[in-house]
């Protein structure tokens, strides 16, 4: 328990708190700034034991170029898989050959992997279905036939991993 | 602006309309599932921020949204397709292909 508590962990903590606090209240005013201050302070002070969804997190100045190159990736993503889903949809022969597959993941934290199966899910044609120990069962809209785990693993997720590996172990 | 945000937020209605399109056209739950998810993130997203732009102070808040949105909406998704799965229904497979067994990795049932 006492080596989670260590000050990292406690300033991510209020960062966010402090984050979110300003997103909600709309306005960097001083006195709402104080008041925000007071009460992301107490809160991350008195949840920090608790929160272990965080663990995972690098502290490295690279982790943050590497969380915006990430969030660039999804969302261009998020994009394509819109357009893709459009097409397949609009289709009038609907062309689709859904099957079920596994892949393998080299992320260990909880929160990694989490990040790492939204990010399936959002992807063109890819949908995570169960999460086990490291393997991710995944629903593939347009699965080729008799692909194996790694060649699976390397179209649907390692474009993501590399990028989630920056910031998360 | 007024113009720019008129095109998002119909752009986002188009994606909406298209995610219920597949609803209707898929064959079986995980491809509906598919359909959904996707076009229903990327048509709020693009809902909310056509709203931002008609609304410059909201802006923050809707920030707030669409963090929520694109945490909350991939795991119910995943959510779902999971309790399909444990509750043993095959996915559909195109006729010509060989169905496989259910469960891949044969751990457990």
């Amino acid at each position: 328990m006492l080596n989670r508590l260590n000050l990292h962990h406690h300033l991510f903590l209020f960062a966010t708190m402090l984050l979110l606090w300003i997103l909600l209240t709309g306005s960097v005013a001083l006195d709402e700034l104080i008041a925000g201050v007071i009460v992301a302070a107490v809160v991350s002070m008195i949840s920090a034991p608790y929160i272990n969804i965080f663990d995972g997190i690098r502290y490295t100045p690279t982790a943050i170029v590497s969380l915006l190159t990430y969030l660039g990736y999804f969302f261009i993503a998020l994009i394509k898989a819109n357009l893709d889903m459009a097409r397949r949809v609009l289709s009038p022969s609907l062309p689709i050959s859904p099957d079920l597959l596994e892949i393998e993941t080299k992320l260990e934290s909880r929160l990694g992997q989490m990040l790492l199966a939204n990010s399936i899910t959002l992807t063109p044609g890819t949908l995570a279905v169960e999460l086990r120990h490291n393997k991710i069962l995944v629903h593939w809209i347009a699965a080729p036939e008799g692909i194996s785990l790694e060649q699976a693993t390397k179209d649907i997720a390692t474009g993501f991993e590399k990028h989630i590996s920056g910031f998360l172990k | 602006m007024r113009l720019i945000a008129d095109v998002i937020l119909l752009l986002g209605a188009i994606f909406c309309f298209l995610g219920a399109l597949g609803l209707i056209r898929m064959p079986d739950i995980y491809n509906r599932i598919q359909a959904g998810t996707k076009a229903a993130t990327l048509g709020s997203i693009a809902i909310i921020l056509g709203v931002g732009l008609l609304y410059p102070d909201w802006w923050t808040k809707l920030l707030c949204i669409i963090g929520f949105l694109l945490f909350t909406s991939p795991v119910s998704s995943s959510v779902l397709s999971r309790a399909v799965y444990l509750s043993g229904i095959k996915p559909w497979v195109k006729p010509s292909r060989q169905q496989k067994p259910l469960n891949t990795s044969g751990e457990k049932s």
